[in-house]
């Protein structure tokens, strides 16, 4: 992409006279096409929701019927119950901390290998990249072995730790670019008016660079609030679990009670949901920032 | 974009050492050997703790599995007996590894055969001016964000004998297609795969309709003009110039299916039979529940070693010819 001429990115002046036929797409098979990825995209997760107001003697009887009456029952026991929202806390307890420490962290060092001259910067760039290769889960009975050493089994920040330790390469490849595009000449001001070179990262490089922390925010957030096996191995107490260790042991403790699991996974896709829609735009913005350099 | 950016960056990267712009500034006046000590402070400060945190929780719990796999240790206690590599030849040699390993390859595979080419055909889809783009891709990157095991305990109840799959599949005619989605030893792994697929391809979407934004529509525009059909453009152009894109999906698709654990073990604990047993359901079974804690480790090492090995052939033979890309520019 990079490579490509300039000239080639300006609009041509007869844009609007040449442009492409629409074929395939404008006959209806296009169309069709979007439909039905659309019904088996949203379906699933419609039928999780509104399964959730029937009961299970309902869905026993016929799975794919409209609950007949709506019953509130379900959703009220989730709501009130004391797994649920202790699982959220949490979740979210473990999440902000992977988060803090991952975008904090990770910006500083990022400031650091783009910003300054030293030797050994590109090593330490590649010792971080390097981490893309191993997700989370490859490490996670390495690393439960790890934190028994230092007497952090079965504790939150444990999985927080971790979590963040395994973010930062990905928040790194992300701000790295980012703060290097920053002009030089804004901190070559900062410095003739008198500001350290800290004082130009916290005080003027980190609020430029907002749009990318918080795409790497967002990033390690879900990461830390969707994780699965590292949790499982580390939290050996029901007090401890995150929401996806919740919902899995949930339903294999009411696999009976169809209905009331559909209300649960129901209920633990919105806190994911809702934060996607808040942020879609700049977490696909980051990912594609990410993916070109 | 990217342009206007590395131009930036060279702007930017100018070395703070034989920078002009200071002189005559008070901060100049300080002795050059003060301003190398300050400069090493502030580089300690700002890229100690994240190191630290690096390398104590992804580099050093490398390190101890590696130790710990040439022992035979139930997690407790001391280290003590020592075995050699018989923890490997143990992992390397037991059929049920080489099943769960073929397995993790399988997935591998049918990601790049089926998913690649579906994800390629609804970015172009999507690319084009469609009514409702935003929701539409809004819709299709929605199960990426659901959790993996959300998604598991929502498809494992989906999928049960008699369940809301089956009844539809009963409703539009098809009633013949039903089967044990996820009891039936030879459906089991496609079935898994069919869901990660329904979880994991809006990622993918996105990442294509990234790189197509990157392509120039006047390409497309010049070759209709020249008389290509759309199909032509598509294959002589649009797809050439997302290569680089593909080339970093691939990359990514395969080191998740390498390490493939939640979905699988909610909705089918690794079988029946050990049907869709993945290298990380294996090491859970043999590592963690049997507390072998030696062997477990030893799983990690080599699920470390293939990922590794992949990357580096990969880097070699595929990502080489790639100038643009973070991943590709750092590991080159």
């Amino acid at each position: 992409m990079t490579t490509l001429p300039a000239r080639l990115g300006r609009p041509s002046p007869r844009r609007g006279a040449v442009r492409e036929r629409r074929t395939w797409l404008s006959v209806p098979a296009g169309y069709l096409v979007i439909l039905l990825v659309l019904a088996i995209t949203l379906a699933p997760m419609l039928y999780m929701i509104v399964g959730g107001f029937s009961t299970t003697a309902q869905l026993n009887a016929n799975p794919n019927a409209l609950p007949h009456p709506w019953v509130w029952g379900n959703y009220a026991a989730i709501i009130t119950s004391s797994i649920f929202w202790q699982a959220v806390y949490n979740s979210l307890l473990i999440a902000v901390v992977a988060t803090g420490l991952a975008v904090a962290l990770g910006s500083m060092a990022a400031f650091a290998l783009s910003r300054y001259a030293f030797r050994g910067r590109e090593a330490v760039y590649l010792l971080f990249v390097a981490g893309l290769l191993f997700p989370l889960n490859t490490a996670a009975l390495p690393l439960f072995l790890l934190l028994q050493q230092v007497g952090l089994n079965d504790n939150r920040f444990g999985v927080a730790l971790p979590e963040a330790a395994f973010s930062l390469p990905v928040t790194i490849v992300i701000l790295r670019p980012f703060m290097r595009a920053i002009p030089g000449e804004l901190e070559d001001a900062a410095i003739v008016d008198g500001a350290t070179r800290l004082r130009f990262f916290l005080r003027i490089l980190l609020p430029l660079s907002r749009p990318a922390l918080i795409t790497v925010g967002i990033l390690a957030f879900v990461t830390s609030w969707n994780a699965y096996l590292l949790p499982l191995v580390v939290f050996s107490s029901q007090d401890h679990y995150t929401l996806p260790l919740a919902v899995a042991s949930f339903q294999s403790t009411y696999t009976q009670d169809t209905a009331r699991v559909y209300a649960f996974t129901a209920v633990s896709m919105i806190p994911a949901l809702a934060i996607f829609i808040f942020a879609q735009r700049k977490l696909v913005g980051g990912l594609v920032g990410a993916i070109r350099g | 974009m990217a342009r206007t950016q590395s131009a930036r960056a060279a702007a930017a990267g100018r070395d703070i050492v034989s920078r002009p712009a200071a002189a005559g500034v008070p901060k100049s006046r300080a002795p050059r050997s003060r301003r190398r000590l300050r400069k090493a402070v502030e580089l300690t400060v700002l890229i100690g703790p994240p190191v630290v945190l690096f390398v104590g929780f992804v580099i050093v719990p490398m390190i101890f599995a590696a130790w710990y796999s040439l022992y035979n240790w139930s997690g407790f206690g001391p280290l003590n007996d020592f075995i050699g590599g018989r923890n490997y030849t143990g992992v390397l040699s037991g059929p049920v590894f080489h099943q769960a390993l073929e397995h993790n390859v399988i997935i591998a595979v049918l990601s790049v055969v089926i998913q690649l080419p579906i994800s390629i055909g609804l970015a172009l889809l999507l690319n084009r001016r469609v009514r409702g783009r935003t929701f539409l891709r809004l819709a299709v990157f929605a199960p990426f964000v659901l959790s993996e095991a959300t998604t598991a305990v929502m498809w494992y109840e989906l999928l049960q004998p008699g369940g809301p799959v089956d009844a539809v599949l009963k409703g539009v005619g098809l009633g013949g297609l039903v089967h044990y989605w996820l009891a039936s030893t030879s459906l089991v792994l496609y079935t898994v795969f069919v869901v990660a697929t329904w979880k994991y391809i809006g990622f993918g979407i996105v990442l294509l309709l990234a790189g197509l934004q990157g392509i120039p529509p006047e390409l497309r525009e010049a070759a209709a003009i020249d008389g290509a059909t759309p199909w032509q453009a598509t294959r002589a152009i649009t797809l050439p110039l997302l290569a680089p894109t593909i080339r970093i999906w691939i990359f990514l698709s395969v080191i998740g299916s390498l390490q493939l654990f939640d979905l699988v073990w909610i909705m089918t604990l690794g079988g029946p039979a050990n049907a869709s047993t993945t290298m990380l359901t294996y090491q859970y079974i043999n590592g963690v529940q049997r507390t072998q804690f030696g062997y477990g480790a030893t799983v990690s090492v080599v699920l470390f070693a293939i990922s590794l090995v992949f990357a580096l052939a990969y880097q070699r033979y595929a990502l080489r010819r790639d100038t643009a890309g973070a991943l590709t520019r750092a590991v080159m």
